[in-house]
């Protein structure tokens, strides 16, 4: 089955380049069903839009596939430069984080969605969405969590926003950093047929991280169960989307460092939902009351300090 | 020129005359001469001009005069004063109090200068300094919920006070919310504007939520 799955990426991936270049024709594959030209047909009939502009600005980011490289041709020190990361529109966006949130098992995200069109619009906020609904609700739960106790006098604990957003900004950027150089560096040992630039992986990235807002939203509630399901349910859509992107550029390499790869992507992964969930919410369990020590005083309660 | 192709001046016909404009004596010219007004009509025009911003704020109309003649004193005073109000929470020893003075500061202006950048590489039309001066005006429906905010834990801080509070800072994001889009939102590309409106719903939910979160120590 691996094999099979294998292969159909591959007819996938030619399929993908042969409809780049060819916007408006069929293709017909034996193995896949005919979903591709559906997909374009889907963005075409959409209701409501001002077509022209959309379907223009669809079929330019198809045929740039071809002018690679001669896209992003201003200088790096014109402001024009940094706009051509910026070239979504609301439609394109909600696409993506609907890509990233029910991923379709054999269809590639950055094949399907990005189409050398990378942008940094969502990365960003979906970033800075996250930050503050990780600081918001962590603040909340813990409110809720302690209302009743007569010790408990709530703090705002800003200083936390601080330390989401150095922690997610830098998983954002860091890992798809050495993601990419490790990449780049196996490329030039084994030929790769895949492989992506910088870009590419922050957005693919950025976009997976955006199944965590509805999580650390539903984290509010205060029960153990529901959180680590939770977890296990948003880090299984979200990896699936990083393991079903970075797996066809490493399948070619070596079998231990292809699986070493994978696994490191979903560990980081893993990490940063489970460090979040320890750092910024504190445990539901009820505080128990010590064993009564008769020597000092008639009853002690010593709560669980945090 | 088509009509004055014909049109030759010899060489030999002295060209002359006067070339100077007279000049009546008591010419309305202030744009000039501001430095010979006295202080408190300077002082006033500049108080004036904030003024009468705030009240584009606070009833949100199709004018363009917020945009055209913008000045930074306004936000400048609204983040001020609403960094010092949200001041004397738990402002001790403790260290996950409430925001320090700077980190509101910084908040509003970072905060004001991404969302610019932002719409401004998502294709805007509008000019970097009349963004900021939007989104800095349109903190005052929110300095207006802070003072209530305040007024209103004075008489206590139960949970009667705990939901005018949460109406009022409500109300008041809602209202800033409207107001800077629709000063802002014209001068975007028309099938991105969501995604320039969203940074500044943002913006405004964390301002909002460092003041209904102050509680006084």
């Amino acid at each position: 089955i691996a094999c099979l799955v294998m292969y159909l990426f591959a007819e996938f991936d030619d399929a993908a380049n042969l409809l780049a270049a060819n916007p408006d024709a069929t293709t017909i594959s034996i193995d896949e069903p005919v979903e591709i030209p559906k997909n374009q047909h889907s963005r075409l009939q959409e209701p409501g839009r001002e077509e022209d502009d959309e379907l223009l600005g669809t079929d330019d980011s198809d045929k740039t596939e071809l002018l690679a490289g001669q896209k992003k041709s201003a200088p790096f020190w014109t402001f024009e430069y940094y706009q051509t990361f910026f070239d979504v529109d609301t439609y394109q966006v909600l696409d993506r984080i609907k890509g990233s949130v029910f991923p379709v098992p054999g269809k590639n995200f950055v094949r399907l969605y990005i189409r050398s069109n990378p942008d940094l619009y969502g990365p960003f906020w979906i970033c800075a969405t996250l930050v503050f609904t990780i600081a918001v609700s962590g603040n909340l739960s813990n409110f809720f969590i302690h209302l009743g106790k007569p010790t408990y006098h709530y703090v705002p604990e800003f200083r936390k926003v601080s330390i989401a957003a150095t922690t997610i900004y830098a998983y954002a950027w860091l890992v798809p950093l050495a993601l990419w150089g490790f990449l780049m560096w196996r490329n030039s040992k084994v030929m790769n047929i895949v492989s992506y630039s910088f870009l590419e992986i922050v957005c693919v990235y950025g976009y997976s991280l955006f199944i965590y807002i509805p999580t650390a939203i539903l984290w509010i509630i205060p029960q153990k169960v529901v959180r680590w399901v939770l977890v296990v349910f948003s880090l299984c859509l979200s990896g699936s989307v990083l393991v079903m992107t970075f797996w066809p550029a490493v399948r070619d390499d070596n079998r231990r460092i292809a699986l070493a790869t994978v696994g490191t992507i979903l560990l980081l992964h893993a990490l940063l939902a489970v460090g979040c969930l320890a750092y910024f919410f504190d445990a539901p369990e009820l505080d128990f009351p010590a064993p009564i020590i008769p020597a000092h005083n008639g009853t002690t309660v010593t709560t669980k300090s945090h | 020129f088509p009509g004055l192709a014909d049109v030759s001046i010899s060489q030999d016909i002295p060209v002359e005359g006067e070339i100077t404009v007279p000049v009546g004596s008591h010419s309305p010219d202030e744009d000039y001469s501001t430095l010979d007004e006295p202080v408190k009509d300077t002082i006033m025009r500049d108080l004036k001009a904030v003024g009468k911003k705030f009240v584009h704020v606070m009833y949100p109309r199709k004018s363009s005069a917020l945009l055209r003649d913008w000045d930074l004193w306004g936000p400048l005073v609204l983040c001020v004063s609403l960094a010092l109000m949200l001041q004397g929470g738990s402002a001790d020893s403790k260290d996950d109090g409430g925001p320090q003075f700077a980190e509101v500061f910084v908040i509003i202006w970072f905060g004001a200068v991404v969302i610019t950048l932002n719409s401004k590489l998502l294709g805007g039309t509008i000019s970097f300094f009349q963004s900021l001066c939007v989104l800095g005006y349109c903190v005052l429906p929110l300095t207006v919920a802070m003072l209530v905010c305040r007024l209103v834990l004075l008489a206590g801080a139960g949970t009667i006070s705990f939901i005018i509070r949460l109406i009022v800072v409500v109300a008041m994001f809602g209202w800033s919310t409207l107001a800077s889009t629709a000063f802002l939102a014209d001068s975007q590309p028309p099938n991105r504007k969501a995604l320039v409106v969203y940074p500044i719903f943002l913006f405004y939910f964390v301002i909002s939520w460092m003041i209904l979160t102050f509680t006084p120590q």
